[in-house]
């Protein structure tokens, strides 16, 4: 559960977000949507903590957060397996020297079952395809036992096979009770990804269901005339 | 024989190849980090800029690690408040200040007497090491060392995604304050063996070369101490029968170790990369 309330935040001189309220759901996947510059990454700095509201409030349930970033900001050279990787979801739980215990091990290795990365475990993060490194990190989430689950923009640079498959994750993750929200602006996998859209253009336009979102009108006022003739 | 053993009969050079692989294992394990967290101008920075510090604690009698820390943090905090309150970007504000600290140094020990000494401390003086330093660069190494093993997950994951580090209740900005300190630290340990200016190199170079044999830190953790420790002892010897200046070798053999493994290395040198494209084209 996410509660936002009344939100104003800046970044850098710019005003991102204006007086935006929300209320995400548990169980449900829900896709936050909007053009390059409406807030969507202002609002998850927000959510996780990195950007301090100038007002409002951020209020979430217990659990912590798992955050799948977006590509461009992972250095893909970096001489981490994604074992390495899955295992970092485990650090806040660890001692002093963040030394895995037996039950750490299990935690990491169920976590690669379940996003189907048991294989690749050992490889270093660079050498995936563009699904693996996202599945990568869905993992860390899991293993990490997160509550509530960010995706920045998951599906750029997925292949269309990869990107049914974390759909299908997403879907189950959601399905255990876990908050889930992806930001994307790839309207095509939307019917098949969210059951909550939220548009949003510094202030929230729409929350409610994703074939209701998916209106012309709705998304007219999200992204200006003509983005995204014939999605709807 | 002779080559190995002569060398060993003055107390001088043992005391320097002593000294000499434990800086450049501690330099070594740092260096690991700030590679990957882009810090090597940060590095050389920091080195510098500890030059005032040294000299005033030296004046007024306080351990060197003292006046280096305070002056290796002043100068992150300039750069930080230069790049953050003007137009001027970091790469800029960085030469600005190391380089105007430095200068401050330079100044101070020009008017300190009992120059000598000092003057030590920018060109390093391996073979002049006394029992009082070598203690003093054992302990400061010896604090550098445990916190850098014992906190190493936690710097990894600092380098790699600091905002995870924050969501899953670490303190990311504490954690690169800490590798800071132990970056001031740590050049004060190594400016008395090679010097001010070349303290970058080792603290930049072993990483370097470690990250292009290896895709996994842990490793690199093993190798670049390894390889700094065999250069160094290579330098010292090297100096020792060309009888040539001791900082300088054990740099220029580091970075001769470098560029053999840039160009040889099977995984990312020049020659691998070369024949895994000969490979997928054939």
């Amino acid at each position: 559960m996410i509660r936002v309330e009344h939100v104003v935040a800046r970044y850098g001189e710019v005003l991102a977000l204006d007086d935006v309220s929300l209320s995400i759901r548990p169980g449900l996947v829900t896709g936050l949507v909007g053009m390059n510059g409406s807030g969507k990454s202002t609002l998850f700095k927000t959510l996780m903590g990195l950007v301090k509201p100038e007002r409002g409030r951020v209020l979430r349930g217990p659990g912590s957060i798992g955050y799948v970033p977006q590509s461009e900001h992972v250095d893909w050279a970096f001489p981490v397996s994604v074992r390495d990787v899955v295992m970092m979801g485990r650090y806040g739980s660890l001692g002093l020297t963040r030394r895995p215990r037996a039950a750490d091990h299990r935690a990491v290795a169920d976590a690669l079952a379940r996003v189907e990365l048991t294989d690749h475990a050992e490889r270093q993060i660079g050498q995936l395809s563009g699904g693996q490194r996202k599945r990568t990190f869905v993992a860390r989430g899991i293993a990490q036992d997160a509550r509530i689950l960010l995706l920045d923009e998951p599906f750029a640079g997925v292949d269309k096979r990869s990107e049914a498959t974390i759909v299908r994750l997403l879907r189950e993750l959601a399905a255990d009770g876990r908050t889930v929200l992806v930001s994307t602006h790839d309207l095509h996998a939307l019917p098949r990804l969210a059951d909550d859209v939220v548009l949003l253009l510094r202030r929230v336009l729409f929350h409610g269901p994703v074939d209701e979102a998916l209106r012309p009108e709705n998304l007219a006022r999200a992204f200006g005339l003509d983005v995204f003739e014939g999605v709807a | 024989m002779r080559v190995i053993i002569e060398p060993l009969q003055y107390d001088f050079m043992v005391r320097a190849l002593v000294t000499t692989v434990i800086a450049a294992v501690v330099c070594a394990l740092l260096s690991c980090w700030l590679v990957l967290v882009g810090w090597s101008l940060m590095g050389d920075a920091v080195s510098h800029a500890v030059l005032p510090g040294v000299v005033i604690a030296y004046v007024v009698g306080a351990p060197f690690a003292v006046g280096a820390l305070v002056f290796g943090f002043l100068a992150v905090a300039l750069i930080g408040a230069i790049r953050n309150t003007s137009r001027v970007k970091e790469d800029a504000a960085i030469g600005i200040v190391f380089t105007s600290l430095f200068a401050l140094g330079l100044v101070l020990i020009s008017v300190t007497p009992s120059q000598t000494d000092l003057n030590h401390i920018i060109f390093g003086n391996i073979l002049g090491v006394s029992g009082t330093d070598l203690a003093q660069i054992c302990v400061l190494a010896a604090g550098a060392f445990a916190v850098l093993v014992l906190k190493r997950r936690d710097f990894t994951l600092y380098a790699f995604d600091p905002t995870h580090a924050l969501v899953i209740g670490l303190r990311p900005r504490l954690l690169g304050g800490l590798l800071l300190a132990i970056l001031a630290l740590t050049a004060v340990v190594a400016l008395q063996v090679v010097g001010v200016i070349l303290v970058v190199a080792m603290l930049i170079i072993p990483g370097a070369t470690a990250y292009l044999l290896t895709d996994r830190f842990g490793r690199m953790l093993l190798i670049a101490p390894t390889l700094a420790a065999t250069t160094s002892v290579l330098g010292i010897y090297l100096s020792y029968w060309l009888d040539a200046a001791s900082g300088g070798l054990v740099v220029v053999v580091q970075g001769a170790l470098f560029t053999a493994v840039y160009l040889l290395s099977p995984r990312h040198g020049l020659l691998g990369r070369a024949r895994r494209r000969q490979l997928v084209n054939a």
